[in-house]
Order: structure tokens, then C-alpha cells, then sequence
């Protein structure tokens, strides 16, 4: 338990197979992430914890932690490449701020400002993704999905449900519901579900919930994302706390 | 009077045919969603339905798996599928001009499925018959050769409903091809007599034989077959597995075919070699989907050799020596060539490659120590146990011991299989196929390395230029940016999606790439092109991501004029071109007058 690796120049301690991130998590240091939480085996989709280490490129979140391990992280080089990931995840799908009802508590509009993102950059995509407003509780907008997969890991590995999965390929990807109709009113779908709460964008939504907490005094509204120890276990606290 | 295509198969009665033909294992769910799309000529509801029920696994889950291949249909197809192996050796061969004329000839527009649902016309990654193409593949069967007599042919065969299994025999005669021979396929093979030489000694000295031998991957990454053996031997598991990797994806690439069809004797042997050597009692041959018509060929090798007990329990009457072979098919997914891909593909997933380490060798199959060879390394490991790992060093290289079956397709007298020792020249290789005035030539495919005249003196081997096998020449009427164009459109099409970087950004080279073939390109498009390829290599999950930047930055760094020809602006424009946007419209009312054109100097672009 002893063993520690250096970010940054700075020692974090880590213990017998703790990944990078995680043992970053545990020790309240900083790496931007987004298809990572805590709570779930890492995934190691988004690249957007990319770090240098011994010098080489590697998903932090799912690169073991050694001894003795120089890790480099919040460098201009990294940090333009990060942005890069995310200026590819705006163009990708529809994302409209100012009428998101997650702005404020997004963690991809969270990281992007605070990797100083203030163009999309690259030319938009704009796929055609309709929402599904079928279940009585939740609203899906799949215009605004990352492909984290933490809801298709929560529902499969905590809520033993399986609502959701990917399909698709390449840029063609997308987030399905597990129902023959394809509609979430016709799965075993709840607002209670884990998968109701670990979605880091404002895809999957809570009905006749929205903007209970005005702009301006959201998550990351009240102190940058890069400030938190611990955003994802945040975000999860204050949806718990309004439910 | 012709017969015609039989009526679909009722899809419940497909799907329970499928699931009780493998066992009702969700393993082999891949392999079902295959026989239902060959039986049914798509994959209905219905037949999901079944699945869903009888094997308890999700729906998402399946569909996610059908989603991801691009052989399996979930929504209705044409009764005739036909698609046109899209590699640059194709279209210099003048696949896009038969393409139209088959569409034409059929009504029907590309990519779409014909009206009365009789038929649709699209293009898919390289099929493995550049030797011979254009090729087209027909209801997942190959038809090489393609002329224009040929697809008028076609059409009236599609338009009167005749089956394919009536359509001439020599629409689908795949030639083999090799000018030359040497270590590997000059040997005549004698079923049995690798196995023996190597029974007569222990696993150990075969590994031993293996390693001294040096012999290396022939995939393409070189590692050594040898320590991969002995690894697999060692790691903890409850199990050992074997995989054969004949998902021979690579664009150019077409010696695991000339293999399979000429010696796959030879591989299964290898593969009993292998299980001797690492414990494994289980092996599996992955073949891509486009080699689905070997698939019957390679059956009936394998009862061959179970007969003759070389497959199966106590092979050559050695008790305890037990391993068999399973071969599972493809269904249309470049990335299952990755090993962690095509592990994941082999137990019924989506081919998303895995996060590594762990290596396949200590966690693969199921978990366990799997070793995956290419199925050239399991034929030329027959050697080593025939004649030892001494006397096969001494082929080849120092670093590249061996010999290589060379690939050779695109501008020259003689495309086929040339097996060399490694360290041949480029030159050598060039000269003996009858390539005249080459530009360059394209090595181990769109992911390897582009090689100008000026460095024909390069060899190919590990320690230079290595190779998958693929070799494709460029004459000098080549646009090297069109031959890159093409190799991005590849990779954009092939990226599994699951990373940021590749899925995104393999969309976005792609895109930019067209910008500049469009004539809207300008140096900024250039620099971003260049960053956007560096992004690639450096923050990609697996290799396709890695090695998707090659062609671009190989074709900028040796034919940097073939882009600054495309830059057409000096300041920065966008790439929307209002004309072409207008395209679909100018189709919809069948006009192409000039008044149908916001610019009427602008050149209609197909």
C-alpha cells in the first residue's frame, strides 16, 4: 500500500491493482475522464484520460499502476489532445447547451470548459437521433450521447437488467433499449435504476424534474470540474438528494 | 424455363434450425445470426424472437451483435445481395464504372434495395481477390473477373430470379495464382508427417524447435511464434486454446485464401502442432466472411483428418493427445482481425478489441491462455518440426528467418502469390510480376507502409519493410491521393467505434480527405489533416486506429504533390458546396439542366 507513482511530479500512493485513475480518484487528484466512475470496471472508450506514461501514450484508466511510474497529465500537449477528443464528441452528436437541461451539470460541457474548449472546431455531423419520450419517468436524448456506456454497465452489472446496449459500428454507433419495440416504456426501465443516475451527459433525463435547480447554482456552475475530487460520486449525490 | 429463387424459410424454423445445429450455446451466437441471414436472406424479428427466448439472452445483446457486422441484415435485404469489393486495386480495375452499369442495368439505385425488394447494389471492403477482380461477392459467394459482359450477364440472371447456385461455374472459379514457390509451398505435404516428427520428441523440444527457428508471426506484427507457444504452455488456466486466424482482412492481402484452398493441411497440422506444444485441447479456425465459399472445402479436410486420426482423441494413437478444430465464420468486420477482436467475436460478441494486457496468451478465450497464429505461422511451423528450427533460421534473414507468401496486385503482367525468403527487394519483387514505369508500391496494405521508386532497394522483413503480405503497385498514371483517399475511407468504415479518437476521427479524415477530392481544400485543410492523423496514433484503442494514419502520412511524406494539386484555395473555404447538396433534389425531379445548378460551371460529380 505503500507504493506510489509520481503525476505530475507529485507521489500518489496506490494499492495492488488500482489503475492509474482510480488510484488518481482515490487520492483526489485530477484527471479529465468521462467514460469512467468509480463505481464500475473500467471501460477505457473516451481516451479523455489519456496521460504520458514513462513517456508513452495510455488510457489512465485502464493502465495498472506501478511503482516507481512517471506519469505526466496536465501538459499543454495532453491537454490540446483532450480537447481535440472532446471538440470530437461535440461534433458527433447534437449538443445544445443553452437548451440542455443538463447544462451545468454535464460533465462533457464541464470538461470542455475547463480544457478551455470555446469552438466545436472540427465540422459537425449532425446525425439524425430522435429522442424517446415513451417511459412514463425518464426521457431519452440520444442526441447528446457519448457512448460512455456507464448506463450499459449499470444496468447490466448493478441493476441486473440489461436495458441497455450498443449497436452499431463505427461512426454509426449508438445506444439501444432492449425491447422489441426499441422504445424504453417497453423494457424493464426505472427511475430508480442505477442506470437512471450515471449518465454523465443529459441523455437519459428524469421527467417532470427538469431545471429543479436553476442555471447558475448547478455542480459545475458553483466550482470547475477540474476543482472536484470527485465529480462523478457529486453529480450522483445531488441527483439522489432531488429524488 | 429458369427456377427461381426459393421462397424465405419460415424465420422461427430458421432460428431453431441455427440454435440446435450449435447447440443452443450462447457462445456461438455470431454463428447462428449466420445461418439465419443465409437462410432467410436477412435476419427477421421473428427469428430474434426465438433466439431471445430460447438462449435467455437479451435482445439489445443481439442486436447489438447483428449491428455490428456488416454481412448480417436487420432490416430486409434484396433477394439478391451484391456487393463490389471496393479496394483501390478494384477501382483501378474499373470496379466503379461496372458498379453503375449494373445498377443501371438493374434499376436500382446504390445502396438501396430495389423496389419489388429483388436485389441491391452496394460496395464492401476488399474481398481478397485482387489478383482477379474487379470482384463482386453474390449472396456472401465470390464472383471474380468482372466485365462488362459479365455484369450484363448478372442482371439478366438476377432479373429472370436464377439462383446462384445455377449461374455458370465459371463466374465463381477463384484462381489460385502463385509464381513462385519456395520453402512453404514447394514442399509437397504429406498429411501427418510433421505431427509424427514432432510426437517422436516432447513438447518441450518442439517449443525449443520453435523458438530456435525464430519463426514469426506472419499477421503482420512479427511477434515470435516460438514465445508465444511456450507462454501459452505456461500461464495458469484451467484450459488451453488454439486460434487460427484466417480473418484475412487487410486490403491487398490474399495468401490466407491461396493457403486455405492449396494447403490447409498443412494449417491444421500446424495447429495440432500447436496444441501439442501449449496443452490445448480446443482450436478454432476464424475465417473471414468473403472466404465463406472455402467453408466446405475446409470441412472436409478436417473429417480427412479426423479420419485419419489426426484431429480428435489420441491423435496417432497417442493417449491423452486430444484437440479438435471448430471453424467459425465471419460476417463482415475488418477489426476481427485484431486477436483481442476476433476472441471477442469467437465468443459471440461484438468484435471490439479488448484493453490489453492482459494478453490473449494468458487471459483469451473464455479467460484462458489462448494462443492466435496467423494461418501462414501454423503452415510454415510444419517445417520447423519436418526439417528443425536450425535449418529453418537459415532461410531468410537473421532477424526475418523463413519465408513470406507475397501478395502481389495493382499494375503489373502477373498479380499473384510469390513466396520469397525474407529480405527480398522490392526490385525483385517488381521485376518478377512484370510491373513497368511503377510510381510506387503500397506494402502490407492501407495500414503499412507507402514505398516510392527511389527506395525499390528496400527488402522485405521485419527489420525494413514488414508485411502482411500485400503488395499493390502504383504505375505512374496513379493519383497517389486517390490511393490514400481510398485506404481512409476504408479505415472510416471499418472503425469498431468504440474509441473516441478512431470513430470520430477516422469519420472526420475521411470527410476532409473528400473535401480536397471535391476541390474545396486549401493549406489549412492540409495542416488539419496532418494534426488530426497524429491525434490517431497517438490516443487509439487498438491498432486500426494506430495504423489508419499511415497511408496518409506515408502518401504526404513521399507524394506531397498529389496533395498540394488538391489545395485549390489559398484562404480557408467550407466544405459545403450549396450545388452538391442539391444533388438529391436534382435526382428527385430528374433534372440536370443548367438551371437545375446554382453554379452552372460546376461539374456534376456522380
Amino acid at each position: 500500500m505503500n507504493a506510489t507513482f509520481t503525476l505530475d511530479g507529485r507521489p500518489v500512493a496506490f494499492s495492488e491493482g488500482q489503475t492509474i485513475l482510480q488510484a488518481a480518484v482515490a487520492a483526489g487528484a485530477y484527471i479529465p475522464h468521462l467514460c469512467f466512475h468509480p463505481d464500475f470496471k473500467p471501460h477505457g472508450s473516451c481516451k479523455v484520460c489519456t496521460v504520458k506514461v514513462g513517456g508513452r501514450h495510455a488510457a489512465s484508466c485502464t493502465t495498472r499502476a506501478t511503482a516507481g511510474a512517471v506519469v505526466e497529465s496536465d501538459t499543454p500537449e495532453l491537454n490540446a489532445e483532450r480537447r481535440a477528443l472532446v471538440q470530437m464528441l461535440f461534433v458527433e452528436g447534437n449538443h445544445f447547451c443553452p437548451s440542455c437541461e443538463k447544462s451545468g451539470d454535464c460533465k462533457l460541457q464541464a470538461t470542455a470548459y475547463d480544457l478551455g474548449m470555446s469552438t466545436p472546431h472540427f465540422d459537425h455531423f449532425y446525425p439524425d437521433r430522435p429522442v424517446d419520450a415513451s417511459h412514463p419517468d425518464m426521457l431519452l436524448d440520444f442526441n447528446r450521447c457519448i457512448l460512455c456506456s456507464l448506463c450499459v454497465r449499470a444496468s447490466r452489472d448493478v441493476d441486473g437488467k440489461n436495458v441497455f446496449a450498443l449497436a452499431g459500428r463505427g461512426i454509426r454507433t449508438r445506444l439501444i433499449a432492449n425491447s422489441r419495440t426499441g422504445r424504453l416504456v417497453d423494457t424493464s426501465f426505472s427511475h430508480q435504476d442505477k442506470a437512471a443516475h450515471v449518465c454523465p451527459v443529459g441523455v437519459i433525463l428524469h421527467k417532470r424534474r427538469g431545471f429543479e435547480t436553476p442555471f447558475g447554482s448547478r455542480v459545475f456552475d458553483r466550482k470547475p470540474i477540474s476543482a472536484r475530487a470527485d465529480s462523478t460520486a457529486e453529480i450522483a449525490a445531488v441527483e439522489a438528494d432531488g429524488s | 424455363m429458369p427456377s427461381k429463387v426459393r421462397n424465405a424459410p419460415d424465420p422461427a424454423q430458421a432460428a431453431a434450425t441455427a440454435m440446435a445445429r450449435h447447440r443452443h450455446d450462447p457462445l456461438e451466437l455470431l454463428q447462428m445470426l449466420r445461418d439465419v441471414e443465409e437462410a432467410c436472406g436477412w435476419i427477421p424479428p421473428e427469428a430474434i424472437d426465438c433466439i431471445e427466448a430460447r438462449l435467455a439472452l437479451p435482445r439489445a445483446k443481439i442486436l447489438g451483435v447483428a449491428s455490428f457486422y456488416s454481412f448480417l441484415h436487420l432490416k430486409r435485404a434484396g433477394r439478391y445481395r451484391i456487393l463490389f469489393s471496393d479496394n483501390i486495386t478494384d477501382r483501378m480495375l474499373g470496379s466503379l464504372g461496372l458498379l453503375d452499369r449494373m445498377c443501371r442495368g438493374l434499376w436500382v439505385e446504390r445502396g438501396k434495395v430495389s423496389e419489388d425488394g429483388l436485389v441491391s447494389v452496394d460496395t464492401t471492403s476488399c474481398t481478397g481477390l485482387c489478383d482477379q477482380g474487379p470482384a463482386i461477392l453474390v449472396n456472401g459467394l465470390a464472383v471474380t473477373r468482372l466485365t462488362e459482359r459479365r455484369v450484363d450477364d448478372i442482371c439478366e440472371l438476377v432479373r429472370d430470379e436464377v439462383p446462384p447456385g445455377e449461374w455458370p461455374a465459371d463466374f465463381f472459379r477463384v484462381e489460385d495464382n502463385i509464381h513462385r514457390r519456395d520453402a512453404l509451398l514447394g514442399t509437397p505435404w504429406l498429411p501427418g508427417r510433421a505431427l509424427e516428427a514432432a510426437l517422436a520428441r516432447s513438447p518441450e523440444d518442439l517449443v525449443a524447435e520453435m523458438k530456435a527457428s525464430k519463426l514469426r508471426g506472419r499477421g503482420g506484427a512479427g511477434f515470435p511464434a516460438g514465445l508465444k507457444w511456450q507462454a501459452c504452455r505456461e500461464a495458469p488456466g484451467k484450459a488451453r486454446y488454439l486460434v487460427a486466424n484466417a480473418d484475412e482482412g487487410e486490403p491487398g492481402n490474399f495468401k490466407d485464401r491461396v493457403l486455405l484452398a492449396n494447403a490447409a493441411d498443412a494449417i491444421f497440422e500446424g495447429m495440432a502442432l500447436g496444441a501439442w506444444a501449449t496443452g490445448a485441447r480446443r482450436g478454432f479456425l476464424y475465417l473471414r466472411g468473403e472466404y465463406r465459399f472455402l467453408l466446405d472445402h475446409l470441412e472436409a479436410v478436417l473429417e480427412r483428418r479426423r479420419a485419419a486420426r489426426l484431429l480428435g482423441e489420441s491423435i496417432l494413437g497417442r493417449e491423452g493427445f486430444d484437440f479438435d478444430v471448430a471453424i467459425h465464420v465471419g460476417a463482415g468486420a475488418y477489426v476481427c482481425g485484431e486477436e483481442s477482436a476476433l476472441i471477442e467475436s469467437l465468443e459471440g460478441k461484438r468484435g471490439t478489441p479488448r484493453n490489453r494486457p492482459p494478453y490473449p496468451v494468458t487471459q483469451g478465450y473464455l479467460g484462458q491462455p489462448t494462443a492466435v497464429n496467423n494461418v501462414e505461422t501454423f503452415a510454415a511451423s510444419c517445417l520447423v518440426a519436418l526439417k528443425g528450427g536450425a535449418w529453418y533460421a537459415g532461410i531468410g534473414t537473421p532477424e526475418s528467418t523463413g519465408t513470406k507468401l507475397v501478395c502481389v496486385s495493382g499494375d503489373c503482367e502477373q498479380p499473384g502469390i510469390y513466396e520469397y525468403p525474407f529480405g527480398v527487394e522490392v526490385r525483385q519483387v517488381l521485376a518478377d510480376c512484370g510491373a513497368r514505369l511503377t510510381q510506387a508500391v503500397q506494402v502490407s496494405g492501407p495500414s503499412g507502409a507507402t514505398v516510392p521508386a527511389a527506395e525499390f532497394g528496400r527488402r522485405l522483413a521485419f527489420e525494413d519493410l514488414p508485411t502482411a503480405g500485400a503488395l499493390m503497385v502504383f504505375n505512374e498514371r496513379r493519383d497517389m491521393f486517390e490511393v490514400a483517399r481510398n485506404f481512409v475511407h476504408f479505415f472510416a468504415h471499418e472503425s469498431c467505434g468504440f474509441c473516441t479518437p478512431c470513430r470520430v476521427g477516422t469519420s472526420l479524415l475521411r470527410n476532409m480527405m473528400d473535401k480536397l477530392a471535391n476541390g474545396h481544400g486549401s493549406p489549412y485543410d492540409f495542416a488539419e489533416i496532418g494534426k488530426l492523423n497524429l491525434l490517431l496514433q497517438s490516443m487509439s484503442h487498438c491498432g486500426l486506429g494506430h495504423s489508419a494514419c499511415n497511408p496518409v502520412l506515408g502518401t504526404i511524406a513521399k507524394f506531397r504533390g498529389a496533395y498540394q494539386r488538391r489545395l485549390a484555395h489559398e484562404e480557408f473555404e467550407p466544405a459545403f458546396d450549396l450545388d452538391r447538396a442539391l444533388a438529391a433534389a436534382r435526382q428527385m425531379t430528374g433534372r440536370d439542366d443548367a438551371a437545375a445548378h446554382v453554379r452552372p460551371e460546376t461539374e456534376e460529380t456522380a
